[in-house]
C-alpha cells in the first residue's frame, strides 16, 4: 500500500509540462504553476509554436504576479494559430480594425446628418427682428410674448 | 583577367546566427538583410526551427503572409512581453465598443432630430471620431 501511495506521489504532482518531457518536477518548477496536470492540452498549444526553453525565458523575465496572464496571452495565441495558420490571431487584429474603420465611417455621416438638421432648424426660427419692432411701432403694443416660437406661447 | 562573381549578401538569418548563406536559404526569401531586427525578434519568441516546422505547415504561396502574421506576433511580443498581440485586441475591442456606443447615440439623436425638429439635441457623441483606429495598440501598422 505504501508503494502505491509513492506511486501516486511521484506521478500525481508532476505538471503538464514535466510529464510531457517525462521527468521529474521539481518543487520549484517556473512551469508547474501555469500548466496544471489536468489541462496537457494548453502545454502542448504553447509548446508547437514557442518550445519549452523558450517559455521558461519568457516566464523568467517578467514579474512572478504577471505570469498567469503571460500564459493565458501565449494560450490564446497559439489557440488562434491552430485555427488560421496563416494570419492567427493577426487575422483577428484586422478585422477589429475594419470594424474600427465602417463604425467611424457611419458615425461621420451620421454626425453630418445632425449638423445639416441642426443648422436647418437655426435658420428656420432665426427670429425677424426688423417685423417686431414694426408691430410695436403700428400698435404700440409689444407682440413678443405672441410669437408662436416661444415656449411660453404654449 | 578576373572573373566577376555576383556578391550575394547573407540574410538576415545567416548574419544573425553567423553561418554562411547558401542558395536556396529557406530563410532568405523572407528576411532580407536590410531588416535584422524582423529575424531578432522571431527568434527570439519562436525560435528559428520552430519557425520553419510553422512554415511548412502552410501551402507555399501563402508563406509570405504567414510569415508576416508570425513577424508581427513576434514583434507585439516583445514591445509587450505580457500580453503580447492579446494587449492590442483588447484594446482595438475597446475602441469598437466605445465607436458603438458613440454611433448609437448618434442615431439616437438623429431619430429625435428628425421627430421632433424644434427639440435642442444635447449631443452625448462628444468626441471626434479621428481619434483612434489607427494605431493598432502601438505595433507597427503596416499590416494594413
Amino acid at each position: 500500500m505504501y508503494r502505491f501511495h509513492k506511486l501516486d506521489k511521484t506521478t500525481s504532482t508532476r505538471c503538464a509540462v514535466c510529464k510531457y518531457f517525462r521527468r521529474r518536477c521539481p518543487q520549484d518548477c517556473i512551469f508547474a504553476p501555469y500548466f496544471p496536470n489536468d489541462n496537457p492540452h494548453k502545454f502542448t498549444c504553447v509548446h508547437r509554436f514557442y518550445g519549452a526553453s523558450n517559455i521558461a525565458k519568457m516566464l523568467e523575465e517578467i514579474p512572478v504576479q504577471l505570469r498567469a496572464h503571460l500564459v493565458e496571452s501565449l494560450y490564446y495565441e497559439a489557440t488562434c494559430r491552430i485555427q488560421d495558420p496563416v494570419y492567427g490571431c493577426v487575422g483577428i487584429i484586422s478585422s477589429l480594425h475594419r470594424q474600427i474603420q465602417i463604425a467611424q465611417s457611419q458615425l461621420a455621416k451620421t454626425q453630418a446628418e445632425i449638423s445639416v438638421l441642426d443648422a436647418n432648424f437655426v435658420v428656420t426660427n432665426e427670429p425677424s427682428s426688423s417685423l417686431d419692432e414694426s408691430l410695436v411701432q403700428q400698435n404700440g403694443v409689444d407682440h413678443g410674448l405672441d410669437d408662436p416660437f416661444n415656449p411660453w406661447f404654449y | 583577367m578576373s572573373s566577376s562573381s555576383s556578391y550575394n549578401p547573407p540574410c538576415a538569418a545567416c548574419k544573425f546566427v553567423r553561418r554562411k548563406c547558401i542558395p536556396g536559404c529557406a530563410f532568405a526569401p523572407y528576411f532580407p538583410p536590410e531588416d535584422p531586427q524582423k529575424f531578432m525578434n522571431v527568434h527570439k519568441i519562436f525560435g528559428a526551427s520552430n519557425f520553419m516546422k510553422l512554415l511548412n505547415d502552410v501551402l507555399p504561396h501563402q508563406r509570405e503572409d504567414a510569415v508576416s502574421s508570425l513577424a508581427y506576433e513576434a514583434e507585439a511580443r516583445v514591445r509587450d512581453p505580457v500580453y503580447g498581440c492579446v494587449g492590442v485586441i483588447s484594446f482595438l475591442q475597446q475602441e469598437v465598443d466605445r465607436l458603438k456606443k458613440d454611433l448609437d447615440a448618434a442615431n439616437a439623436d438623429l431619430i429625435m432630430l428628425h421627430s421632433f425638429p424644434c427639440h435642442n439635441v444635447n449631443h452625448t457623441w462628444s468626441r471626434q471620431n479621428g481619434r483612434g483606429g489607427g494605431g493598432g495598440g502601438g505595433v507597427g501598422g503596416r499590416w494594413w
